[in-house]
């Protein structure tokens, strides 16, 4: 069995507040799939999240142009969040360690349950943050205290007052 | 923590943080909006949307927040995310009282015409509950002697959803061997489901023997001062719902939310999310959000209270087992019982502060002596900072037949004590004035 996964609460909350533009790789166009919940509330959030998904290629997700490839999306990704199986990851990985330059990618994220340690190395060796087995939403949600409104066992401990936006 | 902090050093990581600390932050950092340091109590049913799509992805489970109190509360969250910190747990569900959090636990896992194992000594009404009301619902629970864990496996079926136990059982002393009956448990893939509220976290946490899920009493040790009645189910986050077909509210479609499954959706929070968002939406059994707020400041104290509960129960085992007028003794903390290599392995801090002892003279001698009380007040409840004794005969387990009451060792001879935080010696003579009282 692989080790067990540990993530810094501040790496992953430096990573969130980096990133800007998300591309998905695997975002479904159906609204009841994970995919779409987790775009939706990124979205909310501020963050602008491109669909990557061959079988939804032109098709609009969420209010967003779908591409068929990483390669397709005009502009910059800062972070591209792997929606596909642990299989297929080490493809998408390698494709956005191919682009790091060009989009300027800074960082790969495998969704929940999805895991591949070698790829994973590689894109470490290029230089890019990597998060696997865990989910943006959730940790988002995790470490800005909106998880606990859940029931949920945050691993958050703090006395600090939280700042927040009073619009 | 040793030596000088850093610049650049991380912040301590949850897991740094010891169970006291805990108990007193978990949950309930300073509301942002205020600064207000106690976590307020949210009187209200209701949480205003910013607009119809926030709304929807709200009604849909799409985003984290409140919605209406029947299913969260901010109040009541706080003491979620508590618990399941204290337990070791992903997530928790509070809910209106320890029978509410039973129907809620047993709901995700059930389906009408399904099966459970459980333990042939629970508590008197939790006996009532599994083998009468549940009947009503299609489920069926088949009652076994656990001290054989070998029962347990002869007694799992295809149909068997669940294995039900307490930690320490109420009221006799009695300790379950966890790890061997999570094993069987999950050679038959199916979850443990461990009542842990005599021990409380403090004194037990099942996770780290195999449970799978964990319900509570919250009225007892964990609110601590007799206020406040409630209940919680946590979810350790590790069971796989999708193996097998056994676990369909888990991992089959759920119509009422777009046919969502929430095992995929939700991964290693669909437990929880589901006891909130179906389990506590249908059946309603909610928890107030000011009998959250005293559970919370309850667990505030709990290593402090379980230690002298502890020792306080200790003492006046130890006194009643030398007394002349007591026929036995059953607590698990004393060197006579059968429990007591159980009790060091589960309970390693102390074995709690509830436990039972028989008078000579019988049926006639324990009504004299509950009665002859003068200090410890004679009710229904445990896990009080007060004293209680109460005769389960005639009363907890009033429900059960003869041969149920003597499994559960709650005979016609048994007096229940709930060792309380006065001064021992106190509760001492009140026991040795009521015993001479009875005797005369």
């Amino acid at each position: 069995m692989a080790a067990e996964l540990r993530y810094d609460d501040d790496d992953l909350r430096a990573l969130l507040g980096r990133v800007r533009t998300i591309a998905m790789v695997g975002a479904s166009p159906d609204w009841n799939r994970p995919s779409s919940f987790a775009m939706k509330y990124l979205q909310e959030k501020g963050y602008r999240v491109v669909p990557v998904n061959p079988r939804a290629a032109g098709q609009e997700i969420l209010g967003e142009r779908c591409y068929a490839g990483l390669s397709e999306v005009p502009g910059r990704i800062d972070m591209v969040d792997i929606f596909r199986p642990s299989a297929e990851a080490g493809a998408v990985v390698d494709q956005a360690i191919a682009l790091k330059a060009e989009k300027g990618i800074v960082a790969v994220w495998m969704q929940l349950g999805i895991r591949d340690d070698a790829a994973a190395e590689r894109a470490r060796a290029a230089g890019l943050a990597v998060v696997m087995d865990r989910c943006p939403k959730i940790e988002y949600g995790r470490l800005h205290a909106e998880l606990s409104w859940g029931g949920f066992n945050s691993r958050v401990i703090s006395s600090r007052r939280r700042r927040v936006r009073i619009a | 923590m040793t030596g000088r902090r850093k610049a650049g050093d991380p912040t301590p990581a949850h897991e740094g943080y010891g169970f006291e600390t805990r108990m007193i932050h978990a949950g309930t950092p300073p509301e942002p909006i205020t600064g207000a340091r106690q976590t307020p109590i949210y009187q209200n049913t209701s949480y205003v949307f910013y607009d119809v799509d926030h709304a929807a992805s709200l009604f849909n489970l799409q985003t984290f927040g409140f919605l209406y109190s029947r299913l969260t509360n901010p109040t009541v969250a706080a003491l979620e995310e508590r618990i399941a910190s204290l337990e070791g747990g992903r997530g928790a569900t509070c809910c209106a009282s320890g029978h509410a959090a039973q129907v809620l636990a047993f709901f995700a896992l059930m389906e009408p015409g399904d099966e459970f194992v459980a333990s042939n000594r629970l508590y008197g009404g939790s006996i009532t509950q599994f083998g009468k009301t549940f009947k009503k619902f299609g489920w069926h629970c088949r009652f076994v002697d656990v001290d054989d864990p070998e029962n347990v496996r002869r007694a799992i079926g295809p149909k068997c959803k669940a294995v039900f136990v307490e930690s320490l059982a109420n009221p006799g002393g009695v300790v379950s061997d966890l790890e061997p009956l999570a094993a069987i448990a999950h050679e038959a893939g199916v979850p443990l489901v461990v009542d842990n509220t005599l021990a409380t976290p403090y004194l037990c946490r099942p996770f780290d023997w195999g449970a799978d899920i964990v319900v509570h009493s919250t009225t007892k040790f964990l609110s601590g001062n007799g206020t406040a009645v409630g209940g919680c189910v946590v979810d350790k986050g590790t069971f796989d719902w999708t193996a097998g077909d056994k676990f369909p509210a888990l991992a089959q479609p759920e119509p009422a939310y777009h046919g969502l499954t929430f095992a995929e959706t939700f991964g290693d929070m669909a437990f929880t999310t589901h006891q909130h968002a179906v389990g506590l939406r249908d059946l309603g059994a909610t928890m107030a959000p000011m009998n959250a707020f005293q559970t919370l400041l309850g667990i505030e104290t709990l290593s402090l209270r379980m230690e002298r509960h502890c020792a306080n129960a200790l003492a006046v085992a130890r006194f009643l087992e030398s007394h002349e007028l007591v026929a036995w003794v059953a607590c698990a903390a004393l060197e006579s019982s059968p429990y007591h290599a159980l009790a060091g392995k589960y309970l390693a801090r102390g074995a709690g502060a509830v436990f039972t002892f028989g008078v000579t003279g019988g049926y006639e001698t324990g009504v004299k002596v509950v009665e002859g009380c003068n200090l410890i007040s004679h009710l229904a409840n445990i896990g009080d900072t007060r004293s209680l004794i109460l005769h389960p005969a005639s009363t907890t387990h009033r429900q059960l037949s003869d041969e149920q009451r003597a499994a559960a060792g709650a005979g016609p001879d048994v007096i229940r004590l709930s060792i309380g935080l006065e001064t021992v010696g106190d509760i001492i003579a009140d026991l040795d004035w009521a015993l001479r009282g009875a005797a005369t």
